[in-house]
């Protein structure tokens, strides 16, 4: 764990050009429970999957709304987030006063950046351990963008964070020529399928959904709407399965029937698996996600 | 025998003994006085009370595509018609016009920090631009903080211009912060007068073409110019539209004296 004499300050390089402090706070984001976000054109979703801590209490919140048109899924210690919470509030509070219209997005996140990048260079701070999807809409579309703890921002298509997020990843990037038509539903639907590749198998996903876009404020759905689309999103008896995974239309009618019969969102998990062509080499995709952010 | 008496304090801005050591500790800077406070003289200061040296009438007229803001080239000084050639309509930037009218120093004090704004925009590079109802909105807020403090600034301007969808915006705020947009919006004599004159030829059913908009403009600049005697035969017309934001100009007002000839008894 430890790295020597290296690590012991975020103002300190080690020889290799590296600050391990920097990369520590990085990996309490994988320590969070996993969040996918994804977009389309007119809309921009975020998954949070809920794991509370003990049986006796509720999960931390996993999705802060932040205005009218934005809100982040948080992975990582949730009392950072909640700070970074407070600023984009505050920012976006700020304009709306100013300027009577909402804070465009992608001028917030190139800010929220900024702020992010001090705590990575002073000796005095610590950096924010704690990733963000952001979610927004604005004049010139829906947007996802990914913070990281090192004040790296990017702008995704769709990301997923947190513990076990390589397999939401790999389902994210196999469908992601596909979210731009999507309509919210299917995008919904998306979400939920990626985020069954980050879950553990043995319980039954508890998720906390958020969703803006065109006409349609940043909202946290319901337990009992998340639940319903969950419901729909199970590999679905219509023929009308395009969206689904490839690996599930290819289940024999066998598996399909036993699938039916087990009930719970956990069944998409179950069957893809079994399936070996799904197990992807982790370093492949590795590259492809480290592609996708350099671009 | 030793003389300290000239030396150095061993140790600045350091924590007293027994207290914790505060990384800002002494170096705070100043609290930020308002920028106009900051030159307060052994007496204080003395607020302007009136505007002094004027631009006369602003008119904007909103039409189906764009907003057409005229304003003549004259700032008065007091009766004096001291400056003859000064542009009063201002482009901000590719979506926005300000005519300027009141005080013309602190015309052009607002229009140091609104350029000061768009110059910020411009190094975000992120393609964000303000428009028009942002602009007013924002002077809203600094015109009424600005008289909250019994500082107002003496001015009465006309913001237009298109928004993103090329939808035009015209508006007007003056000097306590009060704010409306309208297809007509005048400050100065041209509220008087040349507000009716638009008004009236308002179709009910739709909004007015730019041929419509452009000779209504030439016509209330004629009658603000013979009624106004504050005002010049010259002005400049700001055009903006989704394509074009520029200023036309200088203009002449197309001007007959030959009544005058008639007119006696005085």
């Amino acid at each position: 764990m430890f790295r020597g004499q290296y690590d012991s300050d975020v103002t300190v390089w080690s020889p290799q050009g590296r600050l391990f402090q920097v990369e520590y706070a990085m990996e309490a984001v994988g320590l969070g429970t996993a969040c996918v976000g994804l977009k389309s054109k007119d809309f921009a979703v975020v998954v949070g999957l809920y794991k509370p801590a003990s049986e006796m209490g509720l999960s931390q919140p996993k999705i802060i709304p932040i205005d009218q048109h934005v809100g982040i899924c948080i992975a990582g210690i949730t009392a950072d987030a909640r700070i970074l919470g407070k600023y984009l509030r505050t920012e976006c509070l700020t304009y709306k006063h100013s300027y009577s219209t909402s804070y465009p997005i992608s001028r917030l996140v190139y800010n929220l950046g900024n702020k992010m990048q001090i705590s990575t260079q002073r000796y005095d701070r610590r950096p924010h351990g704690v990733g963000l999807l952001l979610a927004g809409y604005d004049d010139s579309g829906s947007h996802m963008y990914q913070v990281m703890p090192s004040a790296n921002v990017f702008n995704c298509k769709a990301m997923a964070i947190g513990n076990r997020s390589q397999g939401a990843r790999t389902y994210l990037m196999k469908h992601q020529d596909t979210f731009k038509v999507c309509s919210k539903d299917e995008l919904i639907c998306h979400g939920i399928q990626a985020m069954s590749y980050a879950a553990s198998i043995d319980e039954p996903l508890k998720l906390s959904i958020g969703i803006v876009g065109k006409d349609q404020p940043f909202k946290i759905l319901s337990p009992v709407e998340s639940m319903s689309y969950q419901k729909t999103c199970k590999p679905p008896d219509t023929p009308d399965i395009s969206w689904f995974p490839e690996a599930l239309k290819e289940f024999d009618s066998s598996a399909e029937s036993a699938m039916d019969s087990a009930a719970g969102p956990s069944t998409p998990l179950t069957a893809t698996n079994s399936q070996p062509n799904l197990s992807v080499t982790p370093k492949t995709s590795k590259n492809q996600v480290n592609n996708k952010k350099s671009s | 025998m030793m003389n300290n008496s000239c030396a150095q304090p061993m140790w600045l801005n350091g924590p007293s003994p027994g207290q914790f050591y505060n990384f800002m500790g002494g170096n705070n800077a100043p609290a930020q006085l308002p920028r106009e406070l900051t030159t307060a003289g052994p007496y204080g200061t003395k607020h302007s009370t009136a505007a002094i040296t004027t631009g006369s009438s602003v008119l904007g007229i909103r039409f189906d595509g764009g907003v057409l803001v005229a304003a003549d080239t004259l700032v008065s000084y007091g009766s004096l018609a001291r400056y003859q050639n000064i542009e009063r309509v201002f482009q901000i930037n590719n979506k926005i016009l300000l005519g300027g009218g009141g005080d013309f120093a602190d015309i052009q004090s607002i229009k140091r920090s609104i350029d000061q704004k768009m110059i910020e925009d411009q190094c975000c590079n992120d393609g964000v631009v303000m428009k028009p109802a942002e602009l007013s909105s924002w002077l809203t807020r600094v015109l009424y903080n600005r008289r909250c403090r019994m500082n107002p600034l003496y001015i009465d301007v006309v913001v237009g211009g298109v928004d993103e969808a090329g939808k035009p915006f015209l508006g007007n705020v003056d000097l306590r912060g009060r704010a409306y947009d309208d297809y007509v919006v005048a400050t100065g004599f041209g509220r008087h007068l040349a507000l009716p004159l638009v008004r009236e030829r308002k179709p009910k059913d739709r909004e007015f073409t730019f041929e419509e908009a452009t000779s209504l403009i030439r016509e209330s600049m004629k009658v603000l110019y013979y009624r106004d005697t504050r005002s010049l035969p010259q002005y400049t017309v700001g055009i903006c539209t989704a394509n074009d934001c520029s200023i036309k100009g200088p203009f002449k007002v197309e001007e007959n004296w030959t009544f005058a000839e008639g007119v006696t008894g005085y």
